[in-house]
């Protein structure tokens, strides 16, 4: 076992894959020698050859296709989006081609392409780096939306990402990269795709988030129980597909719940989770299913994120709503 | 204050001039079936020569056949290729069974020729997903909709054919007015930086659907857009088969010996519609453009070409159009005889292993299917 930071977890995993199976590409703009803008591929390049982790040209659709064409060739592409806010540029290329290959082909062709991906507020970037747009994604058949809360499961995860035959994107929240470390496992382990995990157990409300947003909800838990209030807190760590047991299995127990996303309320996964709840448990609810999210408004100007984000006082705030319905 | 006399700091027109010399047509079969330029004549044996005029006949009956289904409505989303045959069937017989071909919408030819079943073809048009499901050893992917993302993916293809050190191109199709896209010139560019091995194909007709290729760009030649990729281009004459087979070879044997892609221009035209969807090239299209590229036809220069050289009779044509319009039939049947496409296939061709939502949703159709 190690400390490790989730950056560190990211770069053992890709390492890990990287030595497990020759046809592991990783790709991208300044991943190469420079080992990314956060050094996730840090020292990969030096270890594994300039064949099979290389720089690429600054234009994401083409990165895109890159990954698709090397796919059908027979290799893993693991490409990397330098800022998730740069999705709209290679929109088509992931939901337009890849996340359409096994269908479209009738299962000839698949696209067994892992996007890793940075996102998140909280560190004051400029525009259009921090949006949370893991909503289009989730919308879209054919891919998977993986997005890690802990060093521990970003290995895991990005290694059963790689591993998957179809297409994953890899969401890693940037506020998450550095701010803490845990015991990561130096040999290899998988964690399965499209299972949460409960970080904390609870008997009188569910908190069903992902993202930075777990760390906020614990926090919220914590002071919860100093006002005796047993609440559980879900990490999705898959956001499509959903882990719909573990949610139900939780809002059965507790009879309130509240979801709690970084992304606006007309944008992310909240309303599909709320949905999913109302559809399979609502003899269990004992109050609506309410949501924690930022306003519809474009991501904030930097110096506004500490306003506009949401935060443990809004987890806070609207569990009492709930508990107090 | 007079106004002084401005300095000249650039030559715009001259810099035009210069790169467009660079791009000349080349052409080695005239519209007679002469042969204009005898040092670019490809090696070609007879039985070849037959065979990629063959070729050409049989695809200028299926468009005309598959117009005929299409209005039967025995086949839906169709593409006419009459008057691209040279530009697409001479192409595809300058490549092996091991290359890769991307197609774009139109090019449904080059796909057949490449080894797909005709029924599948048509299983494609009437859009049932066994006409994508390519054969095992068939080395091309169905026709791509999204106009520029055959681009993208064909310089990630030859990039994986390059790290196999295979012996092996990707080659692409788009059209004028796929030219205007952004991944046009990244595939292009991708493929460049990577010395990948590509070859990217340029056919011009001059219309995208209404659109005169003069307005998709104030570039004289498409073929010089290869200039912005640092890789060479070539325009050639789409409507002879020979010039555009020579240049196909030549930029195969390039990119094999790892001097990477080459963007290849073929001025061709369509004597049809753009799709049997409704559109009427009367509106855009006079006349006079139609009968002056009406005798450009590259099957009647071949014809004389080969005619000329004692290698083609009427008789000899005769028995292809009767065989292509038996394999059409015979095609046809088997489409016909494909069953049909239910929920629960759809929902199992999605991931290699369904998620719980699918799996779900695979119990309800598969329950609704059973009554």
């Amino acid at each position: 076992m190690a400390q490790m930071t989730m950056i560190q977890a990211i770069t053992d995993a890709l390492r890990t894959e990287m030595r497990n199976d020759p046809k592991v590409l990783v790709f991208g703009e300044d991943v190469g020698v420079n080992g990314g803008v956060f050094r996730a591929t840090e020292g990969l390049q030096k270890e594994f050859g300039e064949d099979r982790v290389f720089d690429t040209p600054l234009a994401e659709s083409g990165i895109g296709g890159l990954a698709i064409g090397l796919g059908l060739q027979g290799f893993r592409p693991v490409p990397e989006i330098q800022f998730f806010g740069f999705l709209f540029e290679v929109m088509d290329s992931i939901a337009g081609q890849m996340a359409r290959m096994r269908y479209r082909s009738g299962g000839r062709y698949h696209s067994p392409v892992t996007i890793r991906s940075p996102f998140g507020g909280g560190v004051h970037t400029p525009e259009m780096h921090a949006d949370s747009l893991e909503g289009l994604m989730a919308q879209t058949p054919g891919v998977k939306v993986v997005i890690p809360s802990t060093p521990y499961d970003a290995k895991g995860l990005l290694i059963s990402s790689i591993r998957d035959n179809d297409p994953v994107i890899f969401l890693e929240h940037m506020k998450l990269y550095r701010s803490f470390r845990q015991e990561v496992p130096e040999e290899e382990y998988t964690i399965p795709l499209g299972k949460a995990d409960v970080k904390r157990e609870g008997t009188d409300l569910t908190i069903v988030t992902y993202g930075a947003m777990v760390q906020e909800s614990i926090k919220a838990a914590e002071q919860l129980e100093k006002e005796g209030v047993s609440a559980e807190v879900i990490d999705l760590r898959t956001i499509s597909p959903l882990d719909i047991d573990t949610i139900i299995a939780s809002v059965e127990k507790t009879g309130r719940v509240i979801v709690v996303q970084e992304a606006q309320k007309q944008a992310g996964i909240a309303a599909q989770v709320v949905a999913e709840i109302n559809d399979r448990a609502i003899l269990s609810l004992e109050a609506p299913v309410l949501r924690v999210t930022a306003p519809d408004t474009v991501f904030a100007f930097s110096q506004a994120e500490p306003i506009w984000l949401p935060n443990y006082k809004d987890v806070l705030e609207t569990a009492k709503k709930v508990l107090e319905f | 204050m007079a106004s002084k006399q401005q300095k000249v700091l650039f030559e715009a027109e001259k810099q035009l001039d210069i790169v467009n010399e660079q791009f000349k047509t080349l052409q080695i079969l005239n519209e007679e079936g002469e042969v204009v330029n005898e040092s670019a004549m490809p090696d070609l044996t007879d039985e070849q020569l037959q065979e990629l005029m063959t070729r050409m006949v049989y695809t200028r009956i299926l468009d005309q056949r598959s117009i005929s289904l299409n209005r039967q409505g025995r086949l839906g989303f169709y593409a006419p290729t009459a008057g691209q045959e040279a530009s697409q069937l001479a192409s595809q017989f300058a490549l092996e069974k091991e290359d890769f071909i991307l197609p774009g919408y139109r090019d449904v030819p080059q796909m057949i020729w490449h080894g797909l079943p005709l029924s599948q073809a048509f299983l494609f048009s009437r859009g049932h997903f066994a006409g994508n499901q390519i054969p095992e050893g068939v080395n091309v992917i169905s026709p791509q909709i999204i106009i520029g993302a055959q681009y993208v993916q064909c310089a990630g293809v030859a990039l994986g054919m390059k790290k196999n050190n295979s012996k092996a191109v990707a080659v692409t199709y788009t059209g004028d007015g796929g030219t205007s896209q952004g991944d046009f010139y990244e595939g292009i560019n991708f493929a460049g930086a990577f010395k990948a091995p590509a070859i990217f194909i340029v056919q011009n007709n001059r219309f995208a659907i209404s659109t005169p290729v003069e307005v998709q760009s104030a570039s004289r030649t498409l073929a010089q857009k290869a200039v912005a990729a640092g890789i060479p281009g070539v325009q050639v004459d789409g409507m002879d088969p020979l010039a555009v087979y020579a240049v196909v070879k030549e930029a195969r044997e390039r990119a094999i010996n790892g001097e990477g892609p080459t963007l290849i221009e073929t001025l061709t035209y369509r004597y049809g519609p753009h799709t049997m969807a409704g559109d009427d090239p009367t509106r855009y299209r006079t006349a006079d453009l139609d009968n002056e590229w009406e005798k450009k036809d590259p099957l009647v220069r071949f014809r004389k070409f080969l005619e000329g050289k004692g290698l083609w009779s009427e008789e000899k044509e005769n028995e292809i159009i009767e065989q292509a319009k038996e394999d059409i039939k015979q095609a046809i049947k088997e489409a016909d005889n494909t069953p049909k496409q239910k929920v629960t296939d759809l929902i199992t061709n999605m991931f290699e292993t369904l998620p719980p939502n699918l799996e779900e949703q695979y119990e309800i159709y598969a329950e609704k299917e059973s009554k």
